[in-house]
């Protein structure tokens, strides 16, 4: 029967499908060295960095609702964002195939990786086939994932960030701890002496000032953009229609790294194509208006391919999986690849707000990282991998889903995969998220109150939706009836509403019933 | 070790559609598209968000382009220009500094020490304050030339202004290298604070051709 003529043309027999493997273990910069709580205890001694985050989230925050409320559609461009996503990840191998026959009928050489080592090799073999042992970095969290500029720097490579909250992380050697603004954890005089010590010939005098700092990396730069050879992006979106590749930025270094240098090598994680080029009048909306609550990002450059006269000549796209298949093979991994990484949803979040980004341990923090770091890297020997314990790092207050732009349901994927976590490990989920939460929040009995209400009444619910059990102290109420969880849609408007007022009133009164069942709270 | 790369990837993510299939999924596009506003409003709306980036803006007929060219350029001190050999020569007939029309082999290094430099512009989006240029249009040049000098200045045709995103994107040339602009280039960086003029040019002035 399975003779080859037997077969649908163009098509393989496989057999069984097989889940494809997760990021290997130990590479990268997808997992920290420490458990959530653990790790937030230490965040949350640093004062300044709970100011600096307070006032950066609050500030963009609001920035972002005033632009997003002054567009009457903005609901259907989330619907239509959303639905692009969904559809792109469904035809994912054909658009694919689509974009890398358009790169290369555009004059590019594309390049397919398994994981971040192998992208490593690629991007460094590229490198020195063009003589050059530097390279000038675009910002781009494909390549911070995959740990690119130490790999690079173990092969006698030196990478260069371009972009201001990069250079600062980078001659600081910290780590980045947010999406878009990776130096948020840093106040201007930090910045002053990071730059007096590493920046060679900086004038002595600079004063603290953010105008005169840029002015410092812009004139440390300037000659590096002048005359580098090579230079490696990320990419916002990569078009299948016709292999138009993007990246989307505000200070021109990008335009500098895409344009100047004689050759361009693009890391793009697989998820982000899109299929049409007209799919951008949506996604040009959404992006910028979630990210920094600007109408539009100063500077958005399009390519495609090398165009002679103009730009590099030498154009590689290396596309990149690194546990995104696996994430695709499950539910929750999946919708989690929608994300376009504004990073609205960190800017609304109580816990990011306090812990900062450092505390996650990998590239990804926040909501979406919680999510999106277990499904790429796995949740490895369920007690002691730091992974396993980010499912555990959020309020399930609904915050994040309300904020994100192709309306990716964060909460209920947490749900999920302490669900997941859960049955692996035979822990109780209930302990590992009053852990999390007495460590972060600053009044973990009103935490977890909503925790029991909205989020542990969704994961003790099950599949079925009902609540047959509760945690105490609701337990004696849970005993003698079933509790319909709360909806999926949002925990903050059930938290919110009658009923779930209502309902939270029942069970609190009745939960005194049951002193004994009084929850330890570790501090 | 590439192909076998590539094979690897794409049979994993089929077998991960296989057992984690998708619902399918029609893409509603129900947002505003094919939107037109009058002249005048969209010339306002236009105005007002280049405005909110810190462009200069200035309005004029298709006449007085070589007397406002020549105005702004001298306001700011750019004795030296670059130009795209496509541009039309009318527009710097009152300019008495150096003009260098721009080739593919003037290294990057030979723009920095331009004053600035004059372009045209594919199409504009008035919400939001955007101006499209294509480089692959003659009058609008190479990316470096619009990139590197720290002055740009645009003259825009309020005919090729449309009001929205999707009414923009429509009427560009995708595979043409295409460089979206909204402001001068500016860092939030530092304490979030504004800063415009990191590495790209620090001006961006506007001249837009009412009549045009
Ligand atoms: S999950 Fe949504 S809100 Fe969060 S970064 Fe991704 S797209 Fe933005």
């Amino acid at each position: 029967m399975n003779s080859p003529a037997d077969r649908a043309p163009n098509s393989t027999f496989v057999g069984m499908p097989t889940v494809p493997p997760r990021s290997p273990y130990g590479a990268g910069n997808l997992r920290g060295e420490r458990a959530f709580p653990k790790a937030a205890h230490d965040e949350l001694a640093n004062e300044q960095l709970r100011r600096n985050l307070g006032r950066a989230t609050h500030s963009i925050r609001a920035k972002r609702l005033a632009v997003t409320g002054e567009l009457p559609d903005w609901e259907q461009l989330r619907d239509a964002g959303s639905a692009i996503k969904t559809d792109t990840m469904n035809r994912l191998p054909e658009l694919l195939e689509q974009l890398e026959r358009k790169v290369i009928e555009h004059g590019g050489t594309v390049h397919w990786a398994r994981d971040g080592i192998e992208a490593n090799e690629i991007v460094t073999r590229l490198v020195k086939g063009t003589g050059s042992d530097e390279v000038l970095k675009v910002k781009s969290m494909a390549t911070q994932e995959i740990g690119l500029n130490e790999y690079l720097e173990s092969q006698g490579i030196t990478a260069y960030e371009t972009d201001l909250a990069e250079l600062i992380v980078q001659l600081a050697h910290d780590r980045p701890s947010h999406i878009l603004v990776p130096a948020i954890h840093r106040n201007r005089d930090e910045i002053r002496d990071i730059f007096l010590q590493e920046i060679p010939g900086v004038d002595p005098g600079l004063d603290a000032v953010p105008a005169q700092l840029a002015a410092a990396a812009r004139a440390y730069l300037r000659e590096k953009f002048m005359t580098a050879k090579v230079a490696v992006s990320g990419a916002n979106f990569g078009i299948a229609e016709t292999g138009t590749l993007s990246v989307v930025e505000s200070e021109g270094n990008g335009r500098m790294c895409l344009t100047v240098p004689e050759t361009l090598i693009t890391v793009m994680g697989i998820e982000k194509v899109l299929p049409r080029f007209q799919d951008l009048e949506v996604f040009l909306q959404l992006l910028p208006r979630s990210s920094t609550g600007e109408r539009m990002n100063p500077y958005t450059s399009l390519w495609t391919g090398v165009t002679p006269g103009d730009g590099p000549q030498d154009f590689h796209l290396v596309l990149l999986d690194n546990g995104r298949t696996a994430a695709l093979a499950d539910a929750i991994g999946r919708a989690a690849l929608n994300c376009i990484r504004c990073s609205a949803c960190l800017n609304v979040c109580p816990v990011y707000e306090r812990t900062g980004g450092h505390a996650y341990g990998s590239t990804y923090p926040g909501p979406i990282g919680a999510v999106l770091t277990p499904q790429l890297a796995g949740m490895h020997g369920a007690k002691d991998d730091p992974n396993s314990s980010l499912p555990y790092a959020s309020s399930l207050c609904g915050a994040c889903f309300d904020a994100c732009p192709v309306k990716i349901d964060i909460p209920s994927l947490l749900v999920e995969l302490r669900h997941q976590h859960t049955e692996q490990s035979g822990t109780t989920a209930e302990k590992l998220a009053m852990k999390a939460a007495a460590t972060v929040m600053q009044r973990p009995k009103l935490f977890t109150a909503a925790q029991k209400a909205a989020g542990l009444g969704r994961l003790l619910a099950g599949r079925d939706g009902t609540i047959s059990h509760l945690p105490p102290p609701f337990r004696g109420w849970s005993d003698s009836r079933d509790t319909p969880a709360p909806p999926r849609q949002s925990f903050r408007s059930w938290f919110a509403s009658a009923e779930g007022a209502e309902a939270m009133r029942a069970a609190a009164a009745e939960g005194v019933r049951h002193p004994d069942d009084g929850i330890q709270e570790t501090p | 070790m590439t192909a076998t790369a590539r094979e690897t990837v794409l049979s994993r993510v089929r077998d991960a559609l296989a057992l984690s299939p998708g619902p399918e999924t029609v893409v509603p596009r129900a947002y505003r598209t094919g939107r037109r506003l009058p002249d005048t409003e969209r010339l306002a709306l236009f105005v007002d968000r280049l405005v909110d980036y810190r462009t200069q803006v200035h309005t004029c007929t298709a006449s007085e382009t070589a007397a406002v060219v020549a105005e702004v350029l001298h306001a700011h001190g750019a004795r030296k220009i670059g130009v795209p050999p496509g541009l039309d020569p009318a527009w710097l007939a009152a300019y008495d500094g150096t003009v260098l029309t721009d080739s593919a082999d003037i290294p990057a290094p030979q723009l920095d020490l331009l004053d600035g430099v004059v372009t045209a512009s594919t199409v504009s989006c008035a919400e939001t304050g955007t101006i499209f240029l294509d480089a692959a249009a003659p009058d609008q040049g190479r990316r470096a030339l619009t990139l590197v000098p720290d002055l740009h200045l645009c003259v825009i045709d309020l005919s090729s202004v449309q009001t929205g995103v999707p009414e923009a994107v429509a009427r560009l040339r995708p595979t043409h290298p295409l460089t979206l602009i909204s402001g001068p280039s500016a860092t939030s960086d530092i304490e979030l604070e504004r800063v415009e003029g990191v590495h790209g040019p620090r001006t961006l002035e506007v001249v837009i051709r009412t009549d045009a």
